[in-house]
Parts: structure tokens; sequence; C-alpha cells
């Protein structure tokens, strides 16, 4: 019998874009979990969701799965929302909801 | 969507023990609106002084149920909310929440399948939401739910799987036990692996819409594994929860 | 700002500053609660750089640029340092046991241009922070390679960091590789993205603006 114990409790606690959801709705007025961006360092494309999640910090970092590059950084004050998307050499909006592939 | 953006009251109109540490609350909520199975919502709890904090959980019903969510939370020992949520909430207390939230681990019957979801844990709670959903849409998709759990026990849902997997309409249950297993088991008694993803897989086969969701191992495994398999990356979908009490 | 919503019956997992005695509340900064834990933040994957690649270097604005090898390193006098520190995420940690050396005595080793007005720490994973050389010199700062009497993990930013109790402790960077003077200021990871350029936890000083 097994179980996961986690080596790095950084690895462990590594999440996605999902947990960003809120936060990105609430500043980008809008889901931007299926966003799909291409990653500035490696050109990668990926949605939002699936970008590597590090919360647990004075903000938000979103690195690449492919590169691990920094895509989005996102702090949240108690007056504001930045976001900087410097990492992302696109964010790509389709006008038509696909809810299907 | 301004709605889902902006904080709102729910009420607490429910709560049932899933199983020794796990719990839905059912809130009912006047600014309901009909959500995606997948999606989850925001909750925020402030202290007298201001002092805030915020979690996600997965909304585990289905959207054809209006008006009310129900939210299934696992109770994290050194946690802040869930023991808060477990511990001090009754039906009728009210908690801020946020949502529905997400476009991209939603399922719907509209999208088609066949469909595979791999679930760790309280990872399960999402992919409940598009199995209940499945079940009212009277939908006949072959689906497959692989579900990792410590005990048999700690299977959370375990009847009501039972129940929908009796319906006969296509969908079967594979449960794995990584911890202890009952005399007479005769299933899985391991973590998820790349041997025991292709096993459960071949019914519905590389066509597959995939949905994983737990811990950040599991979903990492998992969907590595499936891409080996021959599995278009863009057909698997992954959500991570953090690690749960071990 | 609207009035926030109370949740009935929380008041969240933080120690009360005044529950111990006033010797305990007096050293807490404003906003800020007392653990005993010691958590883990990170904006990226834990870096892993072997101690045979390590090296430590003083740049920039100096007559001589110096680099030390992990051996060279330990060669320099090191203390012990009892200190408290204060995450701007508002847990403050007591009495945290490190050894470390000065920066003060790594300063021994180059020659500042006089303009050297500001510190840019750099880290392995690309990590940044700034600090005026005032806020660095005289004791208010060091390298730490262990804590609690052990080699400083690689999580807490081991093999080793920055440690500088005056400011909030994102200012402490880990996995530090070395220090650039400069004469002009430049923001570092946080500071450039809401954070304020300073970070004085006794005067709150959190976010820009404040």
């Amino acid at each position: 019998m097994d179980d996961q114990p986690p080596t790095d409790p950084v690895a462990a606690q590594m999440l996605d874009g999902n947990a960003l959801a809120g936060s990105l709705a609430a500043a980008f007025g809008g889901d931007m979990t299926a966003v799909p961006g291409r990653c500035s360092h490696c050109g990668a494309v990926h949605m939002v969701a699936e970008l590597r999640a590090y919360v647990r910090a004075p903000g938000a970092v979103l690195r690449c799965p492919s590169c691990d590059g920094v895509v989005l950084r996102i702090v949240e004050t108690d007056a504001a929302t930045y976001v900087d998307a410097r990492g992302a050499a696109y964010l790509r909006f389709d006008r038509e909801a696909r809810h299907g592939r | 969507m301004a709605n889902s953006i902006a904080w709102q009251i729910a009420t607490v109109t429910a709560i049932r023990e899933e199983t020794p540490t796990v719990r839905s609350f059912t809130l009912s909520l006047a600014g309901w609106q009909a959500h995606r199975p997948g999606q989850h919502v925001d909750v925020r709890l402030t202290a007298a002084d201001g002092y805030s904090v915020e979690r996600s959980y997965s909304i585990a019903s289905e959207p054809e149920r209006a008006g009310e969510i129900d939210i299934t939370v696992e109770r994290i020992p050194d946690g802040e909310v869930s023991p808060f949520l477990h511990d001090i909430v009754v039906p009728g207390d009210r908690i801020e929440i946020r949502g529905p939230i997400g476009g991209y681990f939603v399922w719907d019957a509209t999208l088609g399948g066949p469909l595979f979801l791999v679930a760790g844990g309280s990872g399960v709670v999402p992919l409940m939401a598009m199995l209940r959903h499945r079940a009212r849409a009277g939908s006949r998709i072959p689906a497959r739910l692989l579900f990792s759990s410590r005990h048999l026990e700690e299977i959370i849902y375990r009847d009501e799987l039972e129940r929908l997997v009796a319906a006969g309409d296509g969908l079967e249950v594979v449960h794995t036990l990584t911890r202890s297993v009952p005399t007479g088991w005769t299933g899985y008694a391991r973590r998820i692996d790349d041997r025991m993803l292709a096993d459960v897989l071949v019914p519905l086969g590389i066509g597959a819409r995939v949905y994983l969701c737990g811990p950040t191992a599991l979903v990492e495994t998992g969907a590595n594994a499936l891409v080996r398999l021959g599995l278009p990356p863009d057909r698997i979908r992954t959500e991570r929860f953090g690690p749960t009490g071990t | 700002m609207s009035e926030r919503f109370v949740t009935r019956g929380f008041v969240g997992r933080r120690e009360d500053p005044g529950v111990e005695g006033d010797d305990f509340a007096s050293r807490i900064p404003p906003g800020q609660y007392r653990t005993t834990d010691f958590p883990v933040l990170s904006a990226g994957p834990t870096p892993r750089t072997r101690l045979d690649r390590w090296s430590f270097s003083i740049e920039g604005l100096v007559r001589q640029p110096v680099r030390w090898t992990w051996d060279e390193f330990m060669a320099l006098p090191a203390r012990d340092w009892t200190v408290d520190i204060s995450c701007v995420t508002k847990w403050t940690k007591l009495d945290m046991r490190w050894r470390g050396v000065s920066l003060d005595t790594l300063f021994e080793h180059v020659e500042l241009d006089p303009a050297a007005a500001f510190v840019i720490a750099w880290s392995d994973g690309g990590y940044t922070t700034n600090l005026p050389i005032s806020d660095v010199l005289n004791g208010q700062a060091f390298v730490a390679f262990e804590y609690d009497g052990r080699p400083l993990a690689p999580e807490h930013g081991g093999p080793a960091r920055l440690v500088v109790p005056g400011r909030y402790f994102w200012k402490s960077a880990k996995w530090v590789r070395g220090l650039r003077l400069q004469s002009t200021d430049e923001p570092g990871f946080w500071e450039s993205l809401g954070y304020h350029n300073r970070g004085d936890q006794w005067l709150e000083e959190r976010y820009s603006g404040d």
C-alpha cells in the first residue's frame, strides 16, 4: 500500500490557473480560464487554466507548463488587482463562444 | 455574467455528512444562475476585524436543480476554512460566495463523449456534478469514473455512485484504494498509474474526453500517462486541488 | 469602500498577539498575527543549485566585482542571529534563529563607487528585490545558510538566502546569488506589481501608496 507523501512542499502546493479563476474574472470582466495565451519565453500556447499556479506568495504567479517561464503575475491589494501579462505574448479572446473542441 | 463576478450572500439550508471527514452544504442563492458542471464558487469568510480568507469549492450539484447549489468540503485538520465550515456553520447561516466561475473545466451532455473522469479524493466533486447532470439529462453517453480514495469508508458519494451505475445508462465506476482495503477486496489497490489508466480507458477508446481532478501529483501523473497512451492533449482537461490531508 | 459582510463565528486561525502577554504584543507589527509555523511561500519551482555550482557575487558599481564559491563563502566569518520576521501575508514569527554572514562583512571585500545607492538582490529562479544601501548596512542584513541549527532547506531558500529583518519578508530573497550595486533604484519582483518599494513592517508599508 502506498500514498503520496509530498517530498517538495512547493510542488505539492502547486495548482493551476483554475485557482485564479475568480480573481481573473473579476479583473477582466469574464472567465479567463479557457483563454489561450502564448508564452513569451518559449512560444507554447496554453489556456490560462493549464498554467502552473503558485499561489502561496504575496501574489500569484502563473507559469508556462512547457518552460516554467512566468506568464502572468497577479497581486490583490486592499484597493486593486494588479495583473502583469508581459509573460504572455498574447491572450486570445475568441469571439464566438467555443464550448466544444 | 456580471452576477457571477460579484460577491453575494448565500444561505446554508442543509448540511449532509458524506463521510466522517466530508460534508456537503446546500446553499440557496437569490442570485442563482444555472452553472455548467465542473464550475466552482469562491467562498469568502470575514471576521469582525476585517480579516478575511477565500477558498474555491467546486459545485457538486447539477444545474438542473434550480435556485440552490451543493458544495462538498473535506475537513482539512489544520485548515482555516474547512474546519470552520464543518465545526461552526449550521443551517440558517449565511456565507459570502462568488460564482459560478470557470469556463475550462466544464462538461455537459451537449459536448458529447465518451467521457473519462479521473478523480483523487475530493477531486471527485466537480466530476460528480457532471455525472449528476448526465443522469438528469437522460444522457447515455458512455462514461467511466476512475476514483482513487484512501479507504473504502472515505469514498465520497459511494452509495450514490452505485445507484447511478445501477441505472444501467452506460456509466461505470472503477475504484482504487491506496491506504487500506477491506477483506475480500478484488479491486485496484494502488495509486493511479499508466497501466491502470490504460486498462480502464480501453472500453472508451482514445477518442474520449478526459477530465482529471485531484491533488497535483495525481493529475500530472494521469495527464502525462494519457498523452503517452495516445490521447490528444486538447482532449484532456485538468484541475488541481491543493494537497489533501495524507 | 462598501461594508464587508461579517461571517458569524469566524475568527480565522490566528494567534492573538495579546494572549501570551504584553511582551509578545509589542513585538508584533501592526496588522500582523503571530505564528509558530514556518510557512512556505513560493513564486515558482524550488531551485536546486548544487553547492559545487553555487557562487555569490557583488557586482555593479564597485571598483572590482567579487565572487565567492560555496567553500570560500563558508570560510567567511559568520555569526548567529535571532530575529523576528514578518511576512506581508500577515504572519509574524518571533525569535527565528539563523546563522549567516553579515552584509557588512561581505562589503568589506568591495570598494563601493560613491554613486552606489541601491542594492538589487537577485536569486536563482529569477527573483529580485531592491533595497537602499542604507537599509542593508550596519547589521541590518545578512546572508543566511542555516536556520534553527540546520542547513537552510531548499523550500525556505537554501542553500543561502538574504535576510533583512527590518522589512517584510519578501525583501529577504530566497536562493540569493548576488547583489548588484546601482545608482538608480529598480523595483523588484513584487515591488513592481503593487507592493511597497521599501516595505517597513512597523510603518505597515505593504502596498505602493501606503
